[in-house]
């Protein structure tokens, strides 16, 4: 098992200090792996994407509990940023792929080899 | 006399080539045409003034600095010009004659598409000319020197779509690198060991050597060299015959009155460094001798009215270093005076008949003409006379002063030049009567398109037929009871070769009766030439074979102009192509080897690499997550 860090005494609230901190390291390695996964084995465009979404939030999860669990608001602050620059990523993105699919009726991967040296 | 006036003397023909040149096509023929002799006309009239300045001076050079131009440590170049008695000369000649020329070719060039860039040349070349004469130092020299090389490249090569012609104009470059290569080595030379370019610190310096000094020894033959090649001496003069494809004013300014006495200018210039190399002279001596004979026997069997005068200009050239040979500095500028006076004269009359015989040379295809070109005739008439070496005419007086200096000299030369002055008048006369006299042997459009020359056209001739007259009578020998005004005027050009080398300037020891033997002598001789060929070519009204028959194999050799060309082509540019062919295909292996081996090698590369663009994304996406695995592997494990 993942060994438990060393929390500092801080007043951390007690409806928090049930769940232990690993629970949620599990949690978010399982998601990402899970997007991992997802990412190299479908082919499907948009359920890579979503994959893609996956892993994220599974960072976003352990940024949140680190912060809850040592009362340091610095990593919501990245969550924040992380939310941005996802969204923005997803708007152009899905767009792309919408584009392609308009084109082509199509968005799977395999058959999107127009790249190809 | 200002200075800034003598500087229009150069500045005025760059100025006209600059209108010229930019001007063309736009400018009309005839603001064209006068602007370029107008510029010509008035420098020759400064340099008239700038000459009685001088003569109500004294006899000492003036030195007019211009500009600091080139210092590198102890040397020091100033850009100035030098007037004195040899550069007034060379003056007035380049000006003069160039000025006739300019006027002759506004009637000659008239119908060419390229009037006015032949104007814009003829006047860069002029400049250059000037150039060469007034500057106050060897770099100077040396500029002017390679500008009239360039342009004479430039004229030879005018009428650049014939591609005999191009090939001429570059025989003419190429054969005067070489020459121009001992010349700056001669300069190079003269710098190590003076420490100096100028004129009149080399000279002072140079008269404390011993006579006979291996130094000046080198650097009067480095600088003889470069008098080869501009001066068409023996071994460098094939390019002189070949230049004639150029336009025919072309052949009278720059290939027979003034560039090519360049050579002779540089030797009477260095006449003190000369002086103290007798050896040196020795060599001038002989390979003008050689030259005057060689190229008089080459015109003998020539056809082509423009080849036999280039080879008549060779040989009038090497005379000329025979006189330098013998130490008659003045002797050998008479000649380049007298000279450009009748030989300008010979070519542009040869241009006026071509003119008349709409674009004929060849002088079996002539004769008659004195009936229909009167005035060219008689111009002509009298410059063979005149380059003969019959009196009354100025080439008599110079060429026997010549040949009187080389008779006290050297025995065996004067019998040389003697020989060549038969050979000359021999072949004068010969294409004198074939062109003008007997029957015209042309065809019947020839016939009838025979007229005389524009005034423009004839008026220089006889200006300059004058000239070939009386240019003489500014040289006539004491023995004639004449004082020697040119050797008089010229005399204080040689102080320092007169200190370094007193021996060298003893007074002649020849009686004046003995000098009338010797002048005696070159009459006659030249006399019974123009007798011979009277007799061959108007009693006789012998015509030169055509080509296609059969000749004895001396008259085959001659005719051939004893295959030097050929010889040259076998030795030099034979040798030279297959140097370079092989160095071509041996060093272009090995460097095709290096290029191409580096291009080959990136393509095998990229080809490797190329493997890994599949444009398949699941292939991407796993190398992302392999690479982030290696680097989190990298971080955390090691």
């Amino acid at each position: 098992m993942i060994p438990n860090p060393i929390l500092p005494e801080a007043n951390i609230p007690e409806v928090i200090q049930n769940i232990p901190l690993q629970h949620y390291l599990i949690l978010s390695t399982l998601l990402f792996v899970i997007g991992i996964i997802g990412v190299l084995t479908r082919r499907n465009a948009i359920v890579i994407f979503m994959s893609v979404e996956l892993m994220l939030n599974a960072s976003n999860l352990l940024l949140i509990a680190f912060s809850s669990y040592r009362s340091d608001s610095s990593g919501q602050v990245f969550v924040f940023f992380i939310m941005a620059v996802a969204a923005a990523e997803v708007a152009v993105g899905l767009a792309i792929i919408v584009m392609i699919y308009r084109n082509t009726r199509n968005t799977d991967i395999g058959f999107l080899n127009k790249l190809k040296w | 006399m200002s200075p800034s006036l003598l500087v229009l003397i150069p500045l005025l023909p760059l100025i006209g080539f600059l209108i010229n040149g930019l001007g063309f096509p736009h400018l009309p023929k005839s603001a064209v045409g006068i602007i370029g002799s107008l510029t010509v006309i008035g420098s020759f009239v400064l340099s008239l003034l700038a000459f009685s300045a001088f003569l109500a001076g004294g006899s000492q050079p003036i030195i007019i600095p211009l500009f600091d131009w080139i210092t590198v440590g102890s040397l020091n170049i100033p850009f100035s010009f030098q007037v004195d008695q040899l550069s007034l000369l060379m003056l007035m000649i380049i000006t003069g004659v160039g000025s006739l020329i300019h006027i002759y070719s506004i009637g000659y060039m008239h119908h060419d598409a390229g009037f006015g860039k032949f104007f814009a040349y003829l006047n860069l070349f002029l400049f250059f000319m000037l150039l060469l004469v007034l500057g106050s130092n060897y770099v100077i020299m040396f500029i002017g020197w390679e500008g009239v090389g360039l342009c004479s490249y430039l004229l030879i090569g005018f009428w650049n779509k014939n591609t005999s012609f191009n090939n001429a104009a570059r025989k003419a470059f190429i054969m005067n690198r070489v020459g121009d290569l001992g010349f700056l080595l001669g300069i190079f030379t003269i710098i190590t060991t003076f420490g100096s370019v100028e004129y009149l610190e080399v000279f002072q310096q140079a008269s404390t050597f011993q006579v006979g000094d291996p130094v000046i020894i080198t650097i009067t033959l480095f600088l003889f060299i470069g008098a080869m090649g501009k001066s068409a001496q023996i071994p460098l003069y094939t390019w002189l015959p070949d230049a004639m494809a150029g336009p025919t004013p072309v052949s009278a300014l720059i290939h027979a009155a003034t560039m090519v006495t360049a050579g002779i200018y540089m030797v009477i210039r260095s006449n003190v460094l000369y002086s103290l190399a007798p050896s040196t002279l020795e060599i001038v001596g002989i390979i003008g001798g050689a030259t005057a004979l060689f190229a008089a026997s080459i015109g003998l069997l020539q056809n082509d009215i423009k080849k036999v005068l280039a080879y008549s200009t060779v040989s009038q050239l090497g005379y000329m270093f025979m006189g330098l040979g013998a130490m008659a500095y003045s002797a050998s500028m008479f000649h380049v005076i007298t000279h450009a006076f009748f030989k300008a004269l010979l070519f542009l009359g040869a241009g006026s008949v071509i003119h008349a015989m709409s674009d004929e040379q060849d002088i079996r295809n002539m004769g008659g003409l004195r009936k229909k070109l009167p005035v060219t005739f008689l111009t002509f008439f009298i410059a063979t006379w005149a380059i003969a070496g019959l009196p009354p005419f100025s080439g008599f007086f110079s060429k026997d002063e010549i040949l009187a200096h080389v008779f006290e000299h050297n025995k065996l030369l004067w019998v040389i030049g003697v020989l060549g002055s038969l050979m000359t008048s021999f072949y004068m006369f010969r294409l004198l009567f074939l062109t003008f006299f007997g029957k015209f042997r042309g065809t019947h459009e020839q016939e009838h398109h025979l007229h005389e020359s524009p005034a423009s056209m004839t008026i220089p001739l006889i200006v300059l037929a004058v000239l070939s007259a009386i240019g003489g009578f500014i040289g006539v020998p004491q023995a004639l009871h004449g004082s020697h005004h040119l050797a008089e005027f010229m005399s204080p050009l040689y102080d320092g070769a007169r200190q370094a080398n007193p021996s060298a300037f003893l007074a002649t020891t020849l009686s004046h009766s003995e000098e009338y033997i010797l002048m005696a002598v070159s009459v006659g001789v030249a006399l019974i030439a123009a007798i011979a060929a009277y007799v061959m070519y108007v009693q006789k009204a012998a015509v030169p074979a055509p080509d296609s028959e059969e000749k004895s194999a001396l008259q085959n050799i001659v005719y051939n102009k004893y295959y030097v060309d050929e010889l040259y082509d076998n030795v030099f540019v034979k040798s030279t192509k297959m140097l370079s062919n092989q160095l071509y295909s041996f060093g272009e292996f090995f460097i095709d080897l290096f290029v191409n081996g580096t291009a080959r090698l990136v393509n095998f590369l990229a080809g490797l690499l190329r493997k890994t663009q599949t444009g398949s994304t699941g292939d991407y996406v796993f190398a992302m997550v392999l690479g982030i695995v290696a680097i989190l592997f990298w971080k955390l494990l090691l």
